[in-house]
Formats: C-alpha cells, sequence, structure tokens
C-alpha cells in the first residue's frame, strides 16, 4: 500500500490534468473550487483519473456527493447547516474535515470540504480496504 | 449547414471503439471562408468528427436513452491539415463509461498519417433536470444521427454495424 506522501504526489498530479492548474498552486488544503478552479463537469473527470491512477472504483457520489441536504430542513436552517445535518456529513464524508467546517457551518461553505487533502484521505480508505 | 461531421461507420463494436469516414468535399460550406484559395478544414471541426463518433459510440452503449453532451475536451493536438480532396478517419476508443457520463480517446488520420489527437469527455445529462428542461425529446439522438448507423449496412464493402434500436 502507497505511503499518505505518494498518494498526495499522485492526487495532486491528477488534479494538474485535470484542472490545468501548476503542481505548485496545489497545496493540501486547496479547495478544489475555491483555490483550484473546478466547475462541476470537472469533479466527473477527476474521479476518471481517480479510478485509472489508482486501481479503484469510486461508486456515484461516494467522493463528492451531488446533493447532501436537498433542501432538507431537518439539515438546514437560515443557511447554516443544523447538528442533524453536520452528522449526516460526517457519516456520508468521514474522510472530510468537518471539525473545521462545524465552527461555521455555513452551507455556502459546503464547497469548501472538498480540498486536495480530503481526496487524498479518501483515497487511503480505499486502499487500506 | 447540416451539423454532422462524419460520413459513414466503417467499424462499430458496441461499448468498446468505432471507427468513421469523413471525405472533405470543396463544396462544403466551411470552404468558402476558410479560406478563400486555402481550403483547410478547422481543427475544432475535426473534433466535433471525433465527438460525433465517440457520441453515438456512448449513445449506443446506453440504447441511446441518455442525452451525451460533449462536456469537456480534456486535451486536444493537431499535428499536421487537412484540405479539401482528402479522406480523413476518426478512430475512437470508450476508455470510461458510468451513469454519470463517459470519455474516449479519439485519433484523427487521413492518407495513413497522423492528422491529430484528442481526449474527450461525455456528461449524461441529468435525468431529472433534462426532463424538467426538455421533456422525454432526446435531442441529441435525432433520427440523423442514428440513422447514420443503419445507412453505414447499406454500403458495400463496409462491415456491418451494431443494431440500431429505439
Amino acid at each position: 500500500m502507497p505511503t499518505q506522501d505518494e498518494i498526495y504526489t499522485k492526487v495532486s498530479a491528477t488534479l494538474v490534468e485535470a484542472l490545468n492548474v501548476d503542481e505548485e498552486d496545489i497545496k493540501p488544503a486547496s479547495t478544489l473550487q475555491g483555490d483550484l478552479g473546478a466547475e462541476s463537469i470537472d469533479f466527473l473527470d477527476i474521479v476518471f483519473r481517480l479510478e485509472r491512477e489508482f486501481g479503484i472504483k469510486i461508486p456515484r457520489g461516494e467522493l463528492f456527493p451531488e446533493s447532501i441536504f436537498s433542501g432538507d430542513p431537518d439539515f438546514v436552517q437560515n443557511g447554516r447547516v443544523t447538528e442533524k445535518g453536520l452528522d449526516e456529513l460526517r457519516t456520508r464524508m468521514p474522510f472530510a474535515d468537518i471539525e473545521q467546517f462545524e465552527k461555521d457551518p455555513e452551507v455556502s461553505a459546503i464547497s469548501d470540504l472538498f480540498t486536495v487533502e480530503m481526496i487524498t484521505r479518501y483515497i487511503q480508505g480505499k486502499l487500506g480496504k | 449547414m447540416r451539423w454532422i461531421w462524419i460520413d459513414r461507420f466503417l467499424e462499430f463494436h458496441p461499448g468498446k471503439s468505432a471507427k468513421a469516414l469523413k471525405s472533405l468535399s470543396l463544396a462544403e460550406d466551411i470552404f468558402r471562408d476558410h479560406f478563400p484559395g486555402y481550403p483547410v478544414m478547422p481543427a475544432a471541426l475535426l473534433v466535433e468528427g471525433l465527438a460525433q463518433t465517440g457520441g453515438i459510440l456512448v449513445g449506443h452503449a446506453n440504447d441511446f436513452k441518455e442525452k451525451v453532451v460533449l462536456a469537456k475536451i480534456i486535451r486536444a493536438k493537431f499535428e499536421r491539415e487537412v484540405m479539401a480532396g482528402d479522406q480523413v478517419l476518426f478512430d475512437v476508443e470508450l476508455t470510461h463509461l458510468r451513469p454519470e457520463g463517459a470519455s474516449i480517446n479519439g485519433r484523427v488520420t487521413a492518407g495513413g498519417l497522423l492528422v491529430g489527437e484528442a481526449e474527450i469527455f461525455f456528461a449524461h445529462l441529468d435525468q431529472a433536470r433534462s426532463k424538467q428542461l426538455f421533456g422525454d425529446n432526446n435531442f441529441v439522438f435525432t433520427g440523423e444521427l442514428k440513422r447514420l448507423l443503419g445507412s453505414t449496412q447499406m454500403t458495400k464493402g463496409a462491415p456491418a454495424a451494431a443494431p440500431v434500436s429505439g
């Protein structure tokens, strides 16, 4: 099994190709949309490349869930994610850094959960199984 | 101008690969302006030819039920020009196929020489959203694109294409 560093290096290389960014712009905490300019269509491209690069299968919505809350008032109130919503996030995305997010759980900031580090942790979990 | 940039399928291996032919004629509208006295095929339309060859391959894999749209040209590189009078071959290989979309690798050749290569990514338009916007009509695979597969079977010398359903 590759080390975390090896996985991170491969994930970075994948993002360089998929998003046409420079390698030096990629940091572990870089957000895919905010920092690296990913658009929705790029997410599927990234999934294809990760599958090929690591020889894994990534089921639909597992790495990048599409609509987690779908407007459910139990999960989101006044533009903020509720406790129940945070629990849902922990269940659906155990590889994401929810601790950081829950300090200020603005629903609009959910896309900031998608970082280079998050993908690395996801792959690590996947390969460890 | 009819938006169809392949003339005929030469090979069609469902879910795997396809090869299509396009003969460039000086009578085509594009050569009036591109360019007078220098009828060169725009590379963007060669990419479209690959996308149509690949798009039909992707569409066929799901029985033409999905709306397959070109989502992203991952890379495209061209080595040489093709002109009116040339016969262009589009060789396409399906590299990924998933419920959300697909990707292909394509090569363009003419007279045995490499013209260019591209990797193209297709998305299946979100079922729920597309229904809301366009209803049940599959505007991507209208009669013409699907008929193209069938017409291949009518031509002599060309290997039979896969049956077209729907």
